[in-house]
């Protein structure tokens, strides 16, 4: 990409706070304002309020919205009831992911498809080349939307404080329209951090006001800023998988261990959807004959593993590779999320190590996640 | 950020302190410090180990990466920062006092090193 790196409406509130920014999917986005751990900790025992504005939203309206995104998603969309959402993917038709989604039904004939910032173009076309035969729009919203998220124990608190939405009936994967700080936003009980929290779909000419309407109500309750870096500890340490890491067009679902979104018992356009037959294949193999399992991997050392680190046995051969690194606040480790081949992937495996620039640290295979929130 | 004036600078952003009895002491800028983000790992030279200036003899790893480390001059290391080696993170929080990282005797000449002048001027580029 050779184009300036796109802003958001919240640049100069970042610039103004001392923010580290970065490249970040043709986004200029901040990675951190003071120290990411400092950060991570905030949104583990309080709150942190981020912006994710990067993020690509589509909508889809119309009789047949759900037949549609039934066909073009491998998740049951028509059965998502009006006010929640679902986690699902988008696939080629080789069983490849295109992207992993989160898909909101705003109303009965009306869904709002938050693709990654990365991929909302591949995402956009791919709909809009699904779409041929069925009575449904598709339109590109990426400039429609401002995206904040608060995120932490004390999320709930610093948001009632400031709307009357009726947040203790809102679930876990619901969102519901509301005004937050005199702005109209829709509110989502969504994150990517593996804490209870909220994101808010605000107009990009809103984003300031709601900004600083949630630091001044989280101040008391140490509310701070928080950058992209300290999300991507947050998520691995939840076990989350990041598009373009663990989730690729060469690897399936079930590859990825998150075959449950995958659902061949729905039944809309005759149970035909993108990917099936492939899919299909993939799931029997990765019953039977699975190629690599992810997994997750505890550091015994300090030195951290990094994406595309060779794992190896004890003899030095090559069973897989890193996908995600980085040292983990909570454990107080570097963990890992990575690949390797199913023999070894058991937890408790012993003669696991990550080749780190040509020295063979040992490593612990774990189950994911690393960390699950007390609820 | 201010640059200590009685230090010099490395290109690689590494200061070198005046020798006393031959000895000097090299640690990482506040600068590479805060582009770097938290420190984690910090591994140093061995004590007796021989450094040449411009050549790694250590690595710095922080949340999103991990960098080398270079010495500023030729030298013999005679002493490492153990605190640093325990809490990498008062590399950030102290990068010119506490988190000092080897003292070196030094056996050439230091080259093309930069003051604090310099230094500040070479990094807002």
């Amino acid at each position: 990409m050779t184009d300036a790196p796109r802003r958001t409406a919240l640049d100069a509130t970042h610039r103004a706070l001392g923010a580290t920014m970065t490249d970040f999917a043709g986004w200029d986005m901040p990675l951190r304002y003071s120290s990411e751990r400092d950060e991570h900790v905030a949104v583990r025992t309080r709150a942190g309020l981020f912006d994710l504005s990067h993020m690509g939203e589509i909508t889809v309206t119309g009789p047949q919205a759900a037949d549609l995104l039934d066909y073009a998603l491998v998740g049951n969309i028509g059965g998502v009831k009006t006010g929640r959402a679902r986690y699902t993917m988008i696939c080629e038709a080789e069983g490849g992911i295109l992207d992993d989604l989160i898909v909101y039904r705003l109303a009965d004939q009306e869904y709002m498809v938050v693709a990654n910032a990365s991929n909302a173009q591949v995402v956009l076309d791919a709909l809009t080349a699904r779409a041929g035969g069925f009575d449904a729009a598709i339109r590109d919203d990426r400039d429609a939307y401002a995206l904040l998220a608060v995120q932490g124990p004390e999320s709930p608190g610093i948001l009632k404080a400031l709307t009357d939405a009726d947040l203790d009936g809102l679930k876990y994967y619901a969102g519901l329209p509301g005004t937050v700080a005199g702005v109209d936003a829709l509110i989502a009980r969504t994150g990517y951090t593996g804490e209870d929290g909220f994101e808010l779909f605000v107009r990009p000419a809103d984003a300031v006001a709601l900004w600083e309407a949630l630091t001044e109500a989280g101040k008391d309750v140490g509310l701070i800023p928080c950058g992209l870096s300290c999300r991507d500890t947050l998520r691995l340490e939840a076990g989350m998988p990041l598009y373009g890491h663990e989730l690729t067009t060469a690897t399936t679902p079930f590859d990825a261990g998150l075959g449950r979104v995958v659902k061949f018992e729905k039944t809309t356009n005759g149970g035909d959807f993108v990917g099936r037959a492939a899919l299909a294949a993939a799931a029997e193999r990765a019953e039977t004959d699975p190629p690599r399992k992810l997994v997750g991997l505890i550091a015994q050392g300090r030195r951290v593993p990094r994406a595309g680190f060779p794992v190896v046995a004890a003899d030095g051969t090559v069973i897989g590779e890193v996908t995600s690194g980085a040292p983990s606040p909570t454990l107080g480790k570097p963990i890992a999320i990575a690949y390797v081949d199913a023999a070894y992937a058991t937890p408790g495996t012993e003669g696991v190590c990550v080749d780190i620039r040509g020295s063979h640290e040992p490593y612990e295979v774990t189950a994911l996640p690393f960390y699950k929130r007390q609820k | 950020m201010s640059n200590p004036q009685q230090l010099r600078y490395s290109k690689e952003h590494e200061w070198l302190s005046g020798a006393e009895d031959g000895v000097s002491t090299v640690g990482i800028t506040e600068h590479a410090a805060n582009a770097l983000g938290d420190v984690v790992y910090v591994q140093l030279p061995e004590v007796g180990a021989t450094v040449a200036a411009g050549e790694t003899c250590g690595e710095l790893e922080s949340t999103k990466s991990v960098s080398d480390l270079y010495s500023p001059v030729d030298g013999e290391i005679v002493e490492i920062n153990e605190d640093v080696v325990n809490d990498p993170s008062l590399v950030n929080s102290a990068p010119f006092e506490g988190g000092w990282l080897f003292k070196l005797k030094i056996s050439g000449e230091p080259g093309e090193l930069l003051s604090a002048d310099e230094y500040a001027a070479f990094i807002t580029g």
